[in-house]
């Protein structure tokens, strides 16, 4: 059964075509990467599918039911949840309260108690910060509280923006080490990454992004032995 | 002397912390230099005087002024920022569509009502007043010190406080991050919108009380003195406004006093300019917090 179910998407910025009519599918419980060079149409394909840039032209379903057009806090509130490129926590907030923000949309506080105890327990290092404000974090930790801020939602299907991006190597690992976590947990995971090497071996199947277009798809081992892939993205 | 002219400006100044958190919050959260901010001033002054005229007792005329003043600022924020705000217009595209617009109210006003400055009923501004030692503190002015301590403590409640302001703030620093958290912009824009409304409304009505004098461009000549507060206390700055304003107050009531009533305005904007060559930040301002 598919979480998300994509056909034919198509995003213009004016004149500019970002997304040409693209197609992909995330199965529940699947890790799905999208790869490709910088503005080959990656962070818009997210953006479009949390609402936060219109399409132009085709159709998006999440858990059965078409989103597309809905206003991005109708979409996250379905479950569809999006740590964003450059993590965009709430700098002048403290960790507690970006914390507190991801589980807005949730009106259990037990539940919300529950799943603030899972987040900090897979990163001690907020639990030590929760009354710092969150623009007073590392890169990585804010990277941690970005991914623990989406977890408070209860993601069904978890888009992350580049999570590597601009954090020194062990914390790549580290992070990488999360998301393998989430996935063996079963998290529904689409994954956008420049580090493809990285996201080649932890996702099931990938899509290769070229000018707003998608140019190779299937298992992520397949792919990663195409000789364009390994040329353009893994460093020859 | 003295000590009656500092309880004098500082009661003025709260009136003047009471509408510059309004306009404070308004640019804070959604970003917008409002100059329409005025007009809910002089709107929420008629309200009440309407409603005094008729009989009504202040005790329901103010929250109705400030309720009344915050609907129209729903309305005139939506009719004229929406658009602005979906194209991300800058913050000179706001003011130059509010100037326009509050000058058009203004006039547009001034022509149906006349230009008359009202008075209101003396049974709602008493006759009595308090008096410890050399101090005389009058009636309308406890009214004023209650009703500014009720609303500033309960916007800086909800706004540090509660759960709506913990969204207010998500919002005020990244929209495009607090729509992903489920958190419904827009609503809090018009949300917003009606807080900052209600607030200058109210301040309209203690003014109106304070000076007994109220005519359309009443809101005009307050906003000048909003944009002094709310730059010496810092853009944005909920609690930067609330200094600024009774600093602005007692100055404005000591030049009065001790230089020439002339000199009032002239010494608060000399006060401005000193600032912001100084502190461009504010009076209080700390540098705006590192963005990931």
């Amino acid at each position: 059964m598919n979480a998300l179910e994509v056909a034919g998407l198509a995003v213009s910025y004016g004149p500019t075509e970002a997304l040409r009519g693209i197609d992909l599918a995330v199965a529940e419980g699947e890790t799905v990467c999208l790869l490709g060079a910088n503005g080959a149409g990656k962070t818009t394909t997210l953006r479009a599918l949390s609402g936060q840039v219109r399409a132009r032209a085709g159709r998006i379903r999440f858990a059965g039911a078409e989103i597309g057009g809905m206003r991005p806090h109708r979409i996250a509130a379905r479950g569809l949840v999006q740590v964003p490129e450059g993590r965009q926590v709430f700098a002048a907030l403290t960790v507690a309260e970006n914390l507190a923000l991801g589980a807005w949309t949730l009106r259990d506080a037990a539940e919300a108690d529950r799943r603030r105890r899972q987040v900090l327990a897979r990163f001690p290092r907020l639990a030590e910060r929760l009354r710092q404000p969150a623009g007073s974090l590392s890169g990585g930790e804010q990277q941690m509280l970005a991914i623990g801020r989406a977890l408070m939602a209860g993601p069904k299907l978890l888009l992350l923006d580049e999570p590597s991006m601009g954090l020194a190597p062990l914390m790549v690992e580290e992070i990488f080490a999360v998301i393998a976590e989430l996935r063996q947990e079963g998290v529904t995971l689409l994954l956008v990454e420049q580090n493809a090497s990285a996201a080649l071996e932890i996702a099931d199947r990938a899509y290769v992004l070229e000018n707003g277009r998608i140019t190779l798809a299937g298992p992520a081992w397949q792919v990663a032995r195409d000789p364009s892939v390994a040329a353009a993205y893994l460093g020859g | 002397m003295l000590a009656q002219q500092l309880v004098n400006g500082l009661l003025l100044g709260a009136t003047y912390a009471l509408f510059a958190l309004g306009f404070t919050l308004t640019f804070g959260v959604l970003r917008v230099i409002n100059l329409t901010y005025g007009f809910y001033f002089t709107a929420g002054a008629f309200i009440a005087w309407y409603l005094t005229r008729g009989g009504t007792g202040l005790a329901l005329a103010l929250p109705a002024a400030a309720i009344g003043s915050g609907i129209i600022a729903v309305i005139l924020d939506a009719l004229l920022l929406t658009r602005l705000r979906r194209a991300r217009a800058d913050e000179l595209a706001s003011l130059m569509v509010t100037l326009g617009a509050v000058l058009a109210l203004y006039a547009a006003m001034t022509a149906l009502l006349g230009p008359d400055i009202r008075r209101l009923p003396q049974s709602v501004l008493g006759s009595g007043a308090l008096v410890l030692g050399p101090v005389r503190v009058t009636q309308a002015q406890l009214l004023i010190l209650g009703a500014v301590t009720v609303l500033a403590g309960g916007l800086v409640w909800l706004v540090r406080f509660s759960r709506l302001g913990l969204g207010i703030r998500a919002v005020a620093e990244n929209p495009d991050a607090a729509g992903l958290m489920g958190i419904d912009a827009a609503r809090i824009a018009v949300l917003v919108s009606f807080l900052s409304g209600a607030l200058a409304g109210a301040g309209g009505v203690l003014i109106g009380l304070a000076f007994n004098a109220i005519q359309p461009y009443m809101g005009e000549q307050m906003m000048l003195r909003g944009f002094v507060v709310v730059i010496l206390g810092g853009l944005g700055d909920i609690f930067g406004a609330m200094l600024a304003g009774l600093l602005l107050g007692v100055v404005e009531v000591l030049t009065a006093a001790y230089l020439a009533s002339g000199f009032k305005e002239a010494v608060a904007f000399a006060l401005l300019v000193l600032v912001l060559w100084t502190r461009p930040a504010g009076l209080f301002g700390r540098p705006p917090p590192r963005r990931a």
